[in-house]
């Protein structure tokens, strides 16, 4: 029943056509999807996980870039909401052949779809998209622009486990320059009221960062201190055609996360995230990445909830 | 052409004359602005046989066609300096025919093809290729720039001699720099020699990597990979040493970058042989407008800061950027139509650069007599090519401009092959309406002839 209520209030009060983005977003919409994912979060631990929310849509899983876990857990979102999906990987499209992205996204479209779930390479991507489909467009990672659903699942996770966003400390750790789940978390958190600290190596922070309203930090000591979160991101090794650090033992020296660094720095039960797939050893160690604050497989299981609550209020939004 | 009897490929001198009929033609009433004769007031223009043969304060004369230019302004016929035509190689994007009439569309009665076409402008051959082609048009000179290393590979001069005999005005390599710093001196050194003039694409590709716009608060929002202003400024840097260093007459082109404009700014200071040009883009448009990832805005350089904008317009109000030109750049539709990062840099620009930049007039930059120095006058002074004057006996190229008259730019209206602007549904001010190139009528009422 109480499910039922927000259901209907969902519906009077998204709008949006497309999820392009968390700079697109109010607080109020961002709010209404975690809400909705709180609803979606107890579907999936029952003991059939699936509700008919989405009989009859049509969903493309449309992945321009390898991912795994991204698309399994859209697809298992899509599945759990009754829709029909089909999942297109670059290697299977017809991008080989010469065929250009707006032409293989009508062809698709012709086959009376309703909904296009894109992961490319290519800042705004999904935007161009949206101006050329009728089919309602969610990004699931463009480029260093955006990845939504990510920082949607990331701020649910933190307010599942620290009962707020507004006021806290958030630190984002990494190569922030090519990070979209940086760029995300950013929006989400910044409209949600908390403080972010981004902290990494100056040769992957990008431009002006400070005018995003976050705190640059070069000293990892001061980027874990007072924070209630550390997001640790991914350090892309295999991106690094003109090498942005001097090598994996100077990165893991000067901004690696272990025991020490946050038995020295660390508020005592400050909450590790990670969006994956983690480097061990480099980015995370072992111990932290298992460790008890550790919530990076709740972020996983968060995950299907939050893009449940995402493909089911784009599907209600007229 | 006319049909039938006695045609024959004509000289140069007298291209426009292949009907065989002298036609005299009457301006009346317009204000004429010719910066060089030190003209700026109301006069009446009579042209015949393809030049001008008189100016005066009022001409009582039977003419075979009198265009009243009543509240209008006319001018020497616009060159642009840098104009990509994309014959031979990409007729698909332009001809020369096409270009041309976009050329004087927009009012430009000459444009300086830039070499980068398939294969490069690296040999006399290729330069009379262009030059009869213009003349088969008949409506527009071209000034075809040659390349300044063999093949534009960036390892070899090229014959400069043999091109300058052809008739370049200049050699580049745009599109690139000459990454090798000792080839460019050699370049200079070598262009110096026989007075020829260089111009210079400044981007450090190292440092703009795979960069596609301009880099600031705005590549960090849009997660697109930055190109930093200093990218541009230091190949600025070196090339003004290396002029100072050769004594060679050095030109940058599309300078886009506030410290560029310092750069060349302290270089002329110093008495270094420098000159200058800017796009309309560049001070039209900032980064900030790429928010919605339209291709048709990627151009390289990339579109700058405000601040960077704001230094190039004092630039070409102090003088240290003696010439607006377009870097007129045709792309197809579908490839533009693709990721921004796949999609080429460029956008065209003939048809719209005198409105845009004639914006520059209300914002208080430059009047209309320095508008024409930019556009008119001084390309063809560091060209050193004829022309940009309405005294008489000079070639009739004459522009006559509607300075407050509103209009929106088209794609029906266009006569360019292509379609990258970011201005089609723009409403711009100041129309070019007719054009006179060596004496004839091209453009009439904003329609070619």
């Amino acid at each position: 029943m109480k499910r039922r209520s927000k259901t209907s209030a969902a519906r009077a009060q998204w709008t949006k056509k497309h999820l392009l983005g968390i700079e697109d977003l109010t607080k109020e919409e961002i709010l209404l999807i975690l809400d909705q994912a709180e609803g979606f979060r107890e579907i999936i631990e029952r003991a059939i996980p699936k509700v008919p929310a989405l009989r009859g849509k049509t969903i493309v899983n449309l992945f321009c870039e390898p991912s795994t876990r991204t698309r399994t857990s859209f697809e298992l979102a899509a599945k759990r909401l009754s829709a029909d999906t089909v999942n297109i990987a670059m290697a299977a499209s017809s991008f080989q052949k010469g065929e250009t992205l707006k032409d293989t996204v009508r062809n698709i479209e012709a086959m009376k779809i309703d909904m296009v779930i894109i992961r490319h390479s290519s800042a705004g991507v999904p935007k161009f998209l949206s101006g050329c489909t009728k089919a309602a467009i969610v990004n699931a990672g463009d480029g260093a622009h955006e990845h939504p659903t990510q920082a949607l699942l990331d701020v649910f996770t933190m307010r599942k486990h620290l009962g707020r966003i507004e006021g806290l400390n958030v630190s984002i750790i990494g190569d922030i320059a090519h990070s979209r789940v940086a760029r995300s978390n950013i929006w989400a958190l910044k409209k949600l009221g908390a403080n972010v600290t981004v902290s990494g190596p100056k040769t992957m922070m990008p431009a002006r960062m400070e005018e995003m309203g976050v705190r640059v930090v070069y000293d990892i000591g001061a980027a874990i201190k007072g924070a209630d979160v550390l997001n640790v991101l991914r350090i892309q090794l295999e991106r690094q055609e003109t090498p942005l650090f001097p090598g994996t033992r100077e990165y893991v020296k000067c901004f690696g996360i272990d025991k020490e660094r946050l038995a020295k720095h660390a508020k005592k039960d400050v909450l590790i995230m990670h969006p994956g797939p983690i480097n061990r050893g480099v980015e995370l160690s072992q111990d932290a990445a298992d460790g008890e604050y550790s919530v990076i497989l709740d972020q996983v299981k968060n995950g299907v909830a939050v893009r449940m609550a995402v493909l089911f209020l784009l599907s209600v939004s007229k | 052409m006319k049909e039938g009897s006695n045609y024959k490929i004509p000289k140069n001198e007298e291209k426009q004359h292949e009907s065989g009929v002298i036609m005299k033609i009457l301006i009346q009433n317009g204000r004429v602005i010719d910066p060089v004769a030190g003209i700026d007031k109301k006069m009446d223009l009579l042209i015949k046989d393809g030049k001008i043969i008189k100016i005066a304060a009022s001409i009582k004369e039977k003419a075979d066609e009198t265009i009243d230019a009543t509240g209008k302004m006319v001018v020497p016929g616009l060159i642009d300096m840098h104009t990509h035509l994309r014959e031979p190689g990409r007729e698909d994007k332009e001809t020369v025919r096409t270009g041309l009439r976009a050329a004087i569309k927009g009012g430009f009665t000459a444009v300086c093809p830039m070499p980068n076409t398939d294969p490069p402008c690296d040999n006399q051959a290729q330069v009379k290729f262009l030059k009869e082609k213009a003349e088969e048009n008949g409506i527009a000179e071209v000034w075809p720039i040659g390349t300044i290393t063999r093949g534009r590979n960036g390892k070899a001069l090229s014959e400069m001699t043999e091109l300058k005999e052809a008739g370049v005005p200049a050699v580049s390599d745009d599109g690139d720099s000459v990454e090798d710093a000792g080839l460019m001196r050699r370049a200079l050194e070598y262009a110096s020699m026989i007075d020829l003039l260089v111009i210079s694409h400044c981007e450090d590709k190292k440092i703009a990597g795979d960069g596609v716009m301009h880099e600031g608060y705005w590549s960090t929002v849009l997660g697109l990979a930055p190109i930093p202003a200093a990218a541009e400024t230091v190949i600025v840097e070196r090339d003004v040493r290396l002029a100072a260093l050769t004594g060679a007459r050095l030109h940058i082109a599309h300078v886009s970058t506030a410290e560029s404009v310092d750069v060349i700014r302290q270089a002329k200071k110093k008495g270094i042989p420098v000159t200058a040009e800017v796009t309309p883009h560049h001070i039209t448009l900032k980064d900030e407008d790429l928010k919605n990832y339209d291709t048709n805005l990627k151009v390289n350089p990339p579109l700058r800061s405000i601040s960077d904008i704001k230094a190039l317009k004092e630039g070409l109000r102090d003088g240290t950027i003696d010439v607006i030109a377009t870097d007129h750049a045709p792309h197809l539709v579908n490839e533009k139509e693709q990721e921004f990062d796949h999609a080429p840099f460029g956008m065209i620009g003939l048809e719209t650069a005198l409105a845009l930049s004639a914006a520059l007039i209300d914002e208080g930059y430059l009047d209309w007599k320095a508008l024409v120095e930019k556009l008119a006058v001084n390309p063809r002074k560091i060209l050193r090519v004829p022309g940009g004057t309405l005294k008489e006996a000079s070639r009739a190229d004459v522009t006559i401009i509607d300075p407050g008259r509103g209009w929106v730019y088209s794609k029906e209206s266009s006569e360019s092959r292509s379609q990258n602007s970011p201005f089609f549904g723009r409403k711009l001010k100041a129309q070019v309406t007719d054009v006179i190139s060596g004496g004839k009528i091209v453009l009439r009422e904003g329609e070619i002839k």
